[in-house]
């Protein structure tokens, strides 16, 4: 397994600072107005397409009902995770972890390749297969930080009044305002969903040596 | 495993600690510094004059939902919606050269402005509406702004709480062509749970920066004299952001 860069696993641990924060302080704003919509406009029982349970106080920051404060870091976390993004795309580029790790090739999207991947992960082997991750890993990470991340920060763009006269094409563009919202929501909820089965598979495929690779860099080329 | 230890007390430090912080003297600095820096942002992202996008009138929501006061019940407030608010006035004080005291007819006799625009509360919820009524511009260039003027606070007949509600925005917002003093929603006198008769329309923030219910205009050169210091009734009784664009 190739090193971790330091860029990687500076951008690693922080994001997952920047996540968790944003994602509890918006589960206080989910509280707020528990109720999503398509289009531009809803505010009534009634017109949701899904209705949200409240979620409980251990759950949210800042750990009881207060959506002024959990508002004030959701504005302070989402610099951090949006400038750091930046960081991590800039660092990725420049370093070819992109191209090198995580850029698929189109012999990988042969559905016999596919096959054998989810096959070898069933089994639960996860061994080195030549490049540094698997297609299934480069296409999650591929995902997330060219997706979901990105999305999320659309979607709160899209959601602030203040950034109407500039970005009003973009609320357009994702169906109005509260289907920005509602886009919003759904992409946090994906990163989670990518968050749980990532936590399962370094459990399950070495989590004391993954981590401190993740912190240190890991070994240079142990196979 | 001491890497593990200390990763799941980073994590119980996060979440135990974020309360902490916001309550401490730096930690409310902090975020407030990435409230500012988030207005400085959208400033520069969105031209001071540039306008939000308006909508057709079949886009119009069926209802406008009212936040806050929907009816309020003090002073000679229930008066006046009894009268039709037939001796309401709008007062223009502070710092400019003519204070004066507008009717609602000498307001609807003004230059007027039409637009249908989106409400965006605070809690997550949007509205369509049709308002109008005249330019805060042109209410603020017939009293004429003292240069020492940087801040506009608008005064409101309703009490949240037994407080006074008033709200402030910057010249800056004062000044943006659809920043309007509404007394019409969707072609018919505002109703009161909308603020009747007088409500302040500044498309570019959240729905509690848009006063209800207006009894004057104010120019200021500091909030810090004004109710609780902070710019609003929201902003002092429960710490919600002065600058509301996101």
């Amino acid at each position: 397994m190739k090193r971790h860069a330091l860029s990687t696993r500076i951008w690693h641990w922080l994001n997952l600072v920047f996540v968790t924060v944003l994602f509890m302080s918006g589960l206080t704003i989910s509280n707020a107005h528990p109720r999503l919509y398509w289009g531009q406009w809803g505010f009534a029982e009634g017109q949701q397409w899904l209705s949200v349970p409240r979620f409980p106080d251990w759950m949210v920051i800042p750990g009881y009902y207060n959506l002024a404060q959990a508002r004030a870091w959701h504005i302070l976390a989402a610099w951090g995770f949006a400038l750091m993004l930046l960081f991590m795309w800039v660092a990725m580029l420049a370093n070819r972890h992109f191209r090198r790790d995580i850029a698929t090739s189109k012999r990988e999207w042969r559905p016999a390749n596919i096959w054998h991947d989810v096959v070898e992960h069933l089994k639960l082997n996860f061994d080195d297969v030549g490049s540094k991750y698997n297609f299934l890993q480069k296409l999650a990470y591929g995902v997330v930080l060219g997706i979901f991340l990105p999305m999320m920060i659309a979607t709160g763009i899209a959601i602030s009044p203040g950034m109407e006269p500039s970005f009003g094409w973009l609320v357009q563009l994702l169906g109005g305002r509260q289907s920005a919202r509602s886009l919003h929501f759904i992409f946090a909820w994906s990163i989670v969903g990518f968050f749980v089965i990532h936590i399962l598979l370094v459990l399950l495929s070495g989590p004391r040596r993954q981590i401190s690779a993740m912190i240190d860099g890991g070994h240079r080329d142990e196979a | 495993m001491k890497r593990r230890n200390l990763l799941v007390g980073l994590g119980a430090t996060l979440l135990a600690g974020c309360d902490k912080i916001a309550n401490t003297k730096a930690g409310s600095s902090v975020l407030g510094a990435a409230d500012s820096l988030q207005m400085k942002a959208q400033r520069l992202l969105n031209p001071s004059q540039e306008l939000v996008p308006e909508f057709s009138p079949k886009d119009i929501s069926p209802f406008f939902r009212g936040n806050g006061s929907t009816d309020p019940t003090n002073g000679d407030y229930p008066a006046h919606a009894a009268a039709g608010f037939a001796n309401w006035q709008l007062d223009i004080r502070g710092l400019v050269a003519k204070p004066m005291s507008l009717s609602l007819d000498q307001i609807r006799a003004l230059p007027q402005r039409t637009q249908i625009t989106r409400h965006d509360c605070v809690e997550g919820w949007s509205a369509i509406g049709q308002w109008t009524g005249p330019q805060l511009k042109t209410i603020l260039d017939m009293a004429g702004l003292d240069p020492r003027a940087r801040y506009i606070v608008l005064r409101c007949a309703d009490e949240l709480r037994g407080t006074p509600y008033y709200e402030s925005i910057d010249l800056n917002d004062a000044h943006h062509p659809q920043t309007i003093i509404a007394h019409m929603l969707n072609g018919a006198p505002l109703p009161v749970r909308n603020g009747a008769p007088l409500r302040l329309r500044v498309e570019r923030q959240l729905g509690y920066k848009h006063a209800k219910y207006l009894t004057g205009i104010e120019a200021v050169e500091s909030l810090a004299n004004i109710g609780g210091g902070k710019g609003g009734y929201w902003e002092d009784v429960a710490g919600y952001q002065w600058y509301a664009g996101i």
